[in-house]
């Protein structure tokens, strides 16, 4: 069998070949956009009654409730916790997927549950930066203002009509999830959206 | 754009939507003993009301759920939504009528 290390040093990320593109092609300012991908990220799609005894469970090997609003994301850090449906959330997290998932599917053994490794479905662009949330607004059709869109927010959506997961850290710091065969896309159209923002990195730092 | 209510993840675009038809129409107890007209009048014959209609909806774009939604097909207003548990709202004359209003004579 081969060795796991080796495999993971031979594995690319949706936005592999967009990386100098996506840090060049950010852009510097007052409302400066920082664009890259966070690659390899552990997530697990977990399905579960809330509230049930596998649920409460599930909840002790995540260390944090799964959250009952859509929107709502719990943890601590170690791992996230996503509301993707009134049963159904995602875990982020970099913790190994095999060991996560392991621990995730003893613990509703014997329940109804459906714990899935789901990392390879989508990758992560990170969108950081005073300008930030107007390059989103450009092209996600929620209301992203913080009176509607508060911190530490997920949602399903929609960027440049294709469907994403949005995820608000902070008022500076966006998470935007597409699918992996969706991620190149979201990468060009993020360089376009924020070219009106600010002198590209690449023209500033003269590379 | 018409905006929709779903019933876990509040007000979204209609573009986040997919339309599912008529609402309670349900599956025969026993198939087999329809006659072929019976089949088809489940399969195929909806009912197609000016005014109040009870419809099936899904937040594809969303939480991917089913749920229930009252629309004025006149007005295109939605009076109501709620879940594939619950029994259908009495929509009162009142509201019916302010979807009249709201379509514009
Ligand atoms: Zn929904």
């Amino acid at each position: 069998m081969a060795d796991l290390t080796t495999l993971q040093g031979l594995r690319r990320s949706p936005l592999q070949d967009m990386a100098a593109e996506l840090r060049n092609g950010s852009v510097q300012g007052d409302r400066a956009v920082l664009l890259r991908e966070w690659p390899f990220l552990t997530m697990v799609n977990i399905r579960v009654e809330p509230g049930s005894e596998t649920a409460g469970r599930i909840e002790g090997v995540l260390g944090a409730s799964l959250p009952q609003q859509c929107g709502d994301v719990t943890g601590d850090g170690a791992h996230s916790v996503l509301w993707l449906g009134p049963d159904e959330w995602l875990v982020i997290s970099q913790a190994a997927p095999e060991s996560l998932v392991g621990s995730l599917q003893s613990a509703a053994e014997g329940g109804r549950a459906q714990i899935v490794d789901v990392s390879a479905n989508r990758t992560v662009v990170e969108v950081t930066g005073p300008g930030a949330r107007e390059v989103l607004e450009k092209g996600c059709p929620t209301d992203l203002h913080p009176r509607a869109f508060a911190d530490n927010t997920a949602i399903s959506t929609s960027l440049a009509r294709v469907p994403v997961l949005l995820w608000k850290v902070d008022a500076n710091t966006f998470r935007v999830m597409p699918r992996a065969s969706l991620a190149s896309y979201v990468g060009v159209w993020l360089l376009d959206a924020v070219a009106e923002f600010g002198p590209r990195a690449s023209a500033v730092e003269g590379v | 754009m018409l905006q929709i209510k779903c019933p876990w993840c509040g007000l979204r675009d209609e573009t986040e939507y997919k339309y599912g038809g008529q609402a309670h129409v349900a599956y025969p107890e026993d198939p087999a003993a329809l006659s072929d007209e019976e089949w088809a009048q489940y399969l195929f014959f909806r009912d197609n009301p000016k005014g109040p209609f009870a419809e099936r909806w899904v937040h594809s774009g969303g939480c991917r759920k089913w749920f229930n939604a009252v629309r004025d097909t006149r007005t295109y207003e939605v009076l109501a939504v709620y879940t594939n548990n619950d029994p259908r709202p009495e929509i009162s004359p009142e509201i019916t009528a302010t979807g009249v209003a709201a379509g514009g004579q």
